[in-house]
């Protein structure tokens, strides 16, 4: 859908993104991850062609990026606002029409998300009657009204209450239903988690990982097995093969649980084997890191490394 | 295209919906209407309460008794009468001032042929009319006496031929010989008006498109926005939605104060005439071209001759003209400084950090405003020609110039180099633009804005 190749981008002074290639597959959710400045906003602005990349290009639908595909995209910065003293219902109109629709197609869509919302008696209200939460529902709307193929949201959950971040979730999982391509970025890692397919991470400007959700944290497997046994936990504390480190062994009222860590070269098949000797296996489990995990991990090492450069 | 006239009606139609917007539209005709009429109403209404002064006159100079009693002979007019007192002393005058309901006590000392001073005591600060209107009568009074006393013979005779009161009617000739009246008063105060206005209409909506970015910075709307238009889009959109805004409230004000004072007019008629005298000798000044025009004040009613001279000094200069400059110089002096404060409203956080920037902007204008003086005493010297060629200062003094004939190349000049300087700043101010609007909690100093304007889109 969209793909980003080798963009660079120079501010005076510093390198706001070097080299920097994405794929964001059709109908899929991709999360853009980093530290607060690493470039997120800056790869965004040049996707909604705010700024133009300096090298690189940006293709979209298989065609380079142009003007008229901003019709085609939604962007909810993280810098968003409305203007206070104008209406809710003539704000939203002109927003849309900015975006292309006519008037009459914006006023029967921006209808039928009105009643969805239930917030149908606002139009005449002026924003600056409404509070935040009720902004951010206005604000939503206006970024997918034109039905956008592609929506991009930055930082979509800072500044959102919790409830509107469910529903802002659900309507994302919804316009995901409905074939739109959704990029967006976060720091909220439990989300990506819940929604994201494929994921991106950005730092200084560099990507450091990008890919399927699934595949990144098998990349980042730590090898840590999560074991849910029947039986006395001593049994195996003393009869597992060295070979085999336990980190720690929990019991609570749902059962025990013990996490024992796979050395190199072992396979499950020989651990399991193992421990059928000591005790009745419920389940069996690979612990995959958290996404925040890997995160840290990744920022970390990176930084770590330019430290020592320098 | 489509887009910036989407922005444009936004910006015009939210503030002309403004209360602000419609308030001004009432007031300001209202104000001007004002200006017109009521100098005049008030001086009449201040001319009607009757002003007695209580004369001491210890020279003896100036009291008669023609009639048999003690009477001043400073003439009196319709609401300022002078009582002559004898066998009063000033002490006892003062000690109940109040309940005599005397305006004030004229003391003539007794040496004032020599002195040339007399002393008019009031409780109040008497009126430059009062004071003046005595001292006036009495050095004419005095001279005469004077002149009298050197025992000159048919001395009335020769004053009267001696007397002088001359007029200059300026005649201006044209390229085909024609012979035009002209009124140097009329000419210097069309320039002084459009000059003033578009003075007042850069300042007044030249800040209203800089609020107006600042808005949309601190509200963040601007990065939605310019996801879907282009930045200079906005800004234009913007700057010609404002000026069409001002554009209205000017026409209403034209409008509305033109009824207002053809309206106050025909209400208050008969007391305006009434004042008119007075002011046709201002008038007769400024505006006669006819030698007979006295007596055509006394065949006309004042203002039927008031507007006549009016009307033939106005075709001297070419109305058309003026009005198409006017709207030219209008409407593009406002582009340029509009873009100007767009730069400005992009490059800070919010309003009270833009005055480190509003220096360069005002400046100029202020140099225009203070050399209009400059300009209509000479408006073909070098100082006027070259301010008005100058494009930051040629909205304001241009139009200054333009009633004085001013040669058709340069018009031209100026209002080409305007235009090349408005593509200039709009060019420049839209790659600031676009940077500063998307920079946030940043101390914008002068290098800053020069880095932005070096970025590459």
């Amino acid at each position: 859908m969209l793909t980003t190749t080798d963009v660079v981008k120079d501010f005076q002074g510093h390198r706001a993104l070097n080299k920097v290639s994405i794929r964001v597959p059709k109908g899929s959710i991709f999360g853009l991850l980093g530290p607060n400045g690493a470039g997120k906003t800056t790869l965004i602005r040049i996707i909604n062609q705010i700024t133009a990349p300096d090298t690189g290009s940006v293709s979209f639908d298989g065609k380079p990026l142009q003007r008229d595909d901003i019709f085609r995209i939604g962007y909810l910065p993280e810098e968003r606002g409305l203007y206070k003293k104008m209406k809710v219902g003539e704000q939203a109109l002109y927003l849309a029409r900015l975006k292309g629709l006519s008037n009459a197609e914006a006023k029967k869509r921006l209808k039928y998300w009105f009643d969805k919302f239930e917030i149908g008696s606002w139009w005449n209200r002026k924003v600056e009657e409404l509070s935040k939460g009720m902004q951010q529902k206005v604000q939503f709307i206006t970024t997918v009204l034109h039905e956008p193929e592609l929506l991009i949201f930055d930082e979509p959950f800072s500044g959102f209450d919790p409830i509107n971040v469910n529903l802002l979730k659900n309507e994302i999982l919804e316009l995901r239903e409905n074939r739109a391509t959704i990029i967006f970025s976060t720091h909220n890692m439990s989300s990506v988690e819940e929604l994201c397919d494929h994921i991106c991470l950005i730092n200084n400007a560099e990507t450091l990982l990008e890919g399927e959700v699934s595949q990144v944290r098998n990349k980042f497997s730590s090898d840590i097995i999560s074991i849910g046994f029947e039986g006395d936990p001593e049994k195996i504390r003393s009869g597992l093969n060295k070979r085999f480190e336990i980190l720690e062994i929990k019991e609570n009222g749902i059962g025990k649980e013990a996490r024992i860590k796979l050395p190199g070269g072992a396979t499950s098949n020989e651990l399991i084997a193992e421990l059928l000797q000591h005790t009745e296996i419920h389940s069996y489990n690979e612990v995959l890191p958290s996404m925040n995990d890997i995160f840290i991990q990744v920022v970390e090492s990176a930084s770590g490394k330019n430290t020592q450069k320098s | 295209m489509s887009k910036i006239s989407l922005i444009v009606q936004r910006e015009y139609l939210t503030r002309v919906r403004k209360k602000s917007f419609i308030i001004m539209s009432i007031v300001g005709p209202l104000l001007f209407a004002a200006l017109l009429v009521l100098p005049a109403l008030l001086a009449n209404m201040e001319d009607k309460e009757i002003k007695q002064i209580a004369v001491i006159d210890e020279s003896m100079i100036l009291t008669s008794y023609n009639t048999g009693k003690a009477e001043s002979t400073i003439p009196e007019t319709e609401y300022l009468k002078f009582i002559t007192l004898e066998d009063v002393e000033l002490e006892s005058l003062q000690e109940n001032f109040a309940s005599t309901g005397y305006y004030a006590v004229l003391f003539i000392p007794e040496n004032v042929i020599t002195s040339e001073r007399a002393l008019l005591y009031s409780d109040k600060q008497p009126s430059l009319d009062v004071s003046s209107h005595i001292s006036n009568a009495m050095e004419q009074q005095l001279e005469n006496m004077k002149l009298v006393a050197h025992d000159i013979e048919n001395l009335d005779q020769i004053l009267a031929e001696v007397a002088t009161d001359i007029k200059v009617s300026s005649i201006k000739w044209t390229r085909d010989g024609e012979a035009k009246k002209s009124s140097t008063g009329l000419v210097m105060g069309i320039g002084y008006v459009s000059g003033l206005l578009i003075y007042m209409f850069i300042f007044l909506y030249g800040s209203m498109v800089m609020r107006g970015v600042i808005e949309e910075k601190t509200s963040r709307i601007v990065e939605v926005i310019v996801s879907s238009v282009r930045p200079f889009q906005l800004m234009m959109g913007k700057i010609i939605g404002v000026g069409l805004v001002g554009l209205t409230q000017f026409m209403i004000w034209v409008v509305f104060t033109g009824v207002l004072v053809v309206g106050a007019s025909t209400v208050f008629g008969t007391t305006l005439q009434q004042q008119a005298p007075m002011e046709q000798v201002s008038g007769n000044e400024l505006f006669s071209q006819d030698k007979n025009v006295q007596g055509a004040v006394e065949d006309f009613s004042e203002g039927e001759a008031f507007m006549a001279d009016i009307f033939g000094a106005f075709e001297s200069v070419e109305p058309g003209k003026i009005i198409i400059a006017f709207l030219f110089f209008f409407l593009f002096g406002y582009m340029l400084y509009s873009s100007l404060f767009a730069v400005v409203g992009s490059a800070v956080d919010n309003e009270t950090e833009t005055q480190q920037f509003m220096l360069p902007i005002t400046l100029p204008l202020i140099l225009g405003i203070i050399l209009m003086a400059n300009v209509m005493q000479n408006p073909d010297g070098p100082l006027a020609f070259w301010f008005s060629i100058f494009p930051l200062t040629s909205p304001i003094l241009m139009m200054v110039r333009m009633p004085f004939e001013v040669p058709l190349w340069e018009i031209l000049l100026s209002g080409g180099l305007l235009i090349l300087t408005i593509l200039g700043t709009v060019w420049v101010a839209g790659k600031i633009y676009r940077t500063g609007i998307l920079m946030y909690g940043k101390k914008v100093n002068y290098k800053e804005l020069w880095k932005w304007l070096n970025y590459k889109n």
